[in-house]
């Protein structure tokens, strides 16, 4: 190790000024504090808020979380490819399923390599112009576009999205941190109100289709829907439609965006987050009873229509609710930054999600819109509490 | 005819460095409103332009004569007048247009850059000045609408004035792989539009003080 950090920075001599390749300082920067800094640990003396934590480290420890829903994904899009293809139907080997999961990762890497292609591009050339060091935001939005759109999203309308997120909802407000938004949502709100034919409706979300010409010429068999959960509701006039049982749901072998179907996949990397201390229990918590309540009060309410028939336990576990809860709204970026008001911003997102997906039927799922309406909340909330805060104790002066 | 310095300055300078869109963040309502396409647009532009140099004139003509305390009224008199005669005419010739801009045609009676105009030029300028000032502004106002709904057209509708530009052979629907970008015939985008080339607008002008 000694010896490899000695030989990095003789390289890395390369990138000083007047050096060979000055110009690309930000990039040797980047890969720099990357894998070294910072090295020091919170001192042992005194009071500390928290531990030394580096924001590279947390953004890591997030990716890492991500990594079980993203594998899962990878096995459900190749599973839901080789059921719609009727494939299935001899029931499951040990070789179908290695087809599953290489299909699948064939089908998502091409859009985690666009995803982290033109987010960090981006990143690298407003670095330059700045004279800044690269940011390493876009280490988790890059990781979260690929596991939020549906599997047959054309790359090219990815690549803009990410783009205008990049530009729109991060880089014209100051870069890594400053965002309102949640980068991730506004690139796929973008794909999601410019392709809307690409981003709702039943043929989006399994790959009938071939990936690089594998298993070209299959065909998707009779009686096929590829509907999501949430979509069948949404379009059904059968009010006590049960498109999925719970369990069913929860195990993730179901339609859906790459990362959102799978609930203990979602969850472990929940664990993490919350063992770690980077994402507030809090939030989740707030998130999860309230849309359960509020789920709870449109069952009991006597509406005729599907979706508030839908029992709020299911409303917990389908469309993107878990993963939007779990790595989305817990952004402490773009998040509630007060502990009281963690649980407003958490109870107001689980709040108009449900909201969103009982009373409107033009949208299926409502986790993006409740977050971002959340994200744009936070900053009031924050204020309220700290106000509410300061009164509460210039009274007890 | 050599025109003064100054004179061509009231014309110039709406154009660029003092437009009324970019800079003084007028009109911007009918900015989002009318720019899905380009042919209102242009035909917007058009409008405004006219009743702005229109209005400018008559109200300097007359400006030593109107009570300074019933100004407004006069003003509003004017250009309201003026309204009517452009939206009659372009009912008359071009119905599907005044159609599309329905509302707005009118609304320009409360364009932010008529009444500003009004009062902080052609009440105290002579009528030529003030007839160059008009058509600078609303010119001024114009380009940008151009611009916005040519981009917002274009991307959002494949087309430009109408006809279609990109290819039908490129599209999803006909085997191809193009599809348009519903965000740019919302509002929203017109308003992100107007904001990237105010972006541009500094930038340049920035550097060009420096």
């Amino acid at each position: 190790m000694e010896k490899f950090y000695k030989a990095w920075k003789e390289f890395g001599k390369n990138f000083e000024e007047g050096g060979k390749w000055a110009k690309l300082s930000s990039f040797y920067d980047a890969f720099d504090t990357f894998l070294f800094t910072p090295n020091t640990t919170a001192k042992r003396i005194g009071a500390q808020i928290h531990d030394g934590r580096d924001s590279k480290r947390t953004m890591i420890l997030v990716v890492l979380a991500l990594v079980p829903a993203m594998l899962f994904g990878m096995f459900n899009v190749g599973y839901q490819h080789l059921l719609a293809t009727g494939q299935l139907e001899m029931g499951m080997t040990s070789a179908l399923w290695w087809k599953a999961f290489g299909f699948g990762l064939l089908a998502v890497l091409p859009y985690i390599i666009v995803s982290y292609a033109v987010g960090l591009g981006i990143e690298f050339v407003v670095a330059q112009i700045k004279h800044e060091e690269v940011a390493e935001g876009f280490l988790v939005t890059g990781f979260i576009i690929p596991l939020i759109v549906p599997i047959n999203t054309p790359l090219w309308m990815v690549a803009i999205a990410v783009a205008f997120a990049v530009i729109f909802a991060k880089e014209v407000f100051g870069g890594t941190g400053y965002n309102i938004f949640n980068v991730a949502l506004i690139a796929r709100a973008f794909l999601f109100f410019a392709y809307p034919t690409h981003m709702t409706g039943d043929s989006v979300f399994v790959r009938t289709g071939s990936t690089w010409g594998w298993d070209a010429g299959m065909a998707a068999v009779d009686g096929f829907s590829g509907a999501t959960p949430l979509g069948v509701l949404a379009t059904s006039t059968d009010a006590t439609v049960m498109p999925v049982d719970f369990w069913t749901a929860f195990n993730g072998l179901i339609p859906g965006s790459v990362g959102e179907t799978c609930g203990w996949a979602i969850l472990l990397g929940a664990c993490l987050l919350l063992i770690t201390g980077v994402a507030s229990w809090k939030t989740m918590l707030a998130i999860f009873g309230t849309a359960a309540l509020t789920a709870f009060l449109f069952n009991v309410s006597g509406s005729d229509t599907a979706a508030a028939n839908f029992p709020w336990y299911m409303h917990l576990v389908t469309g993107g609710l878990m993963f939007g809860a779990v790595f989305m709204a817990t952004d402490p970026v773009t998040s509630a930054r007060t502990e009281c008001g963690k649980w407003i911003y958490g109870a107001l997102i689980g709040f108009m999600v449900i909201v969103i997906r009982v009373l409107n039927p033009g949208y299926p799922e409502g986790m993006m819109l409740a977050i971002l309406l959340g994200n744009a909340f936070a900053p009031l909330i924050d204020w309220c509490v700290v106000r509410a805060n300061i009164n509460k104790r210039m009274k007890r002066a | 005819m050599a025109l003064s310095k100054k004179t061509k300055e009231a014309f110039l300078g709406p154009l660029n460095v003092n437009n009324p869109v970019l800079v003084q963040i007028l009109g911007i309502c009918s900015a989002l409103a009318v720019t899905v396409q380009l042919k209102p647009a242009l035909v917007m532009g058009i409008s405004v332009t006219i009743i702005v140099a229109m209005s400018n004139v008559v109200v300097s003509l007359i400006r030593k004569s109107i009570p300074s305390r019933i100004r407004i009224i006069i003003q509003l008199v004017v250009v309201a007048a003026l309204v009517t005669i452009v939206s009659e005419v372009l009912k008359a010739f071009a119905y599907d247009v005044a159609m599309q801009l329905s509302v707005y045609l009118g609304l320009i009676i409360t364009n932010c850059i008529l009444m500003g105009r009004l009062e902080a030029f052609a009440m105290t300028n002579d009528p030529l000045d003030s007839l160059m000032d008009g058509l600078g502004n609303g010119l001024g106002y114009a380009w940008i609408l151009v611009a916005v709904a040519f981009v917002r057209e274009f991307f959002g509708s494949g087309k430009l004035l109408g006809y279609q530009i990109i290819p039908d052979s490129w599209y999803v629907a006909n085997g191809g792989f193009y599809e348009n970008c519903g965000m740019m015939l919302m509002p929203a985008m017109a308003l992100i539009l107007v904001g990237c080339i105010i972006w541009a607008h500094r930038a340049y002008n920035d550097k060009e003080a420096k």
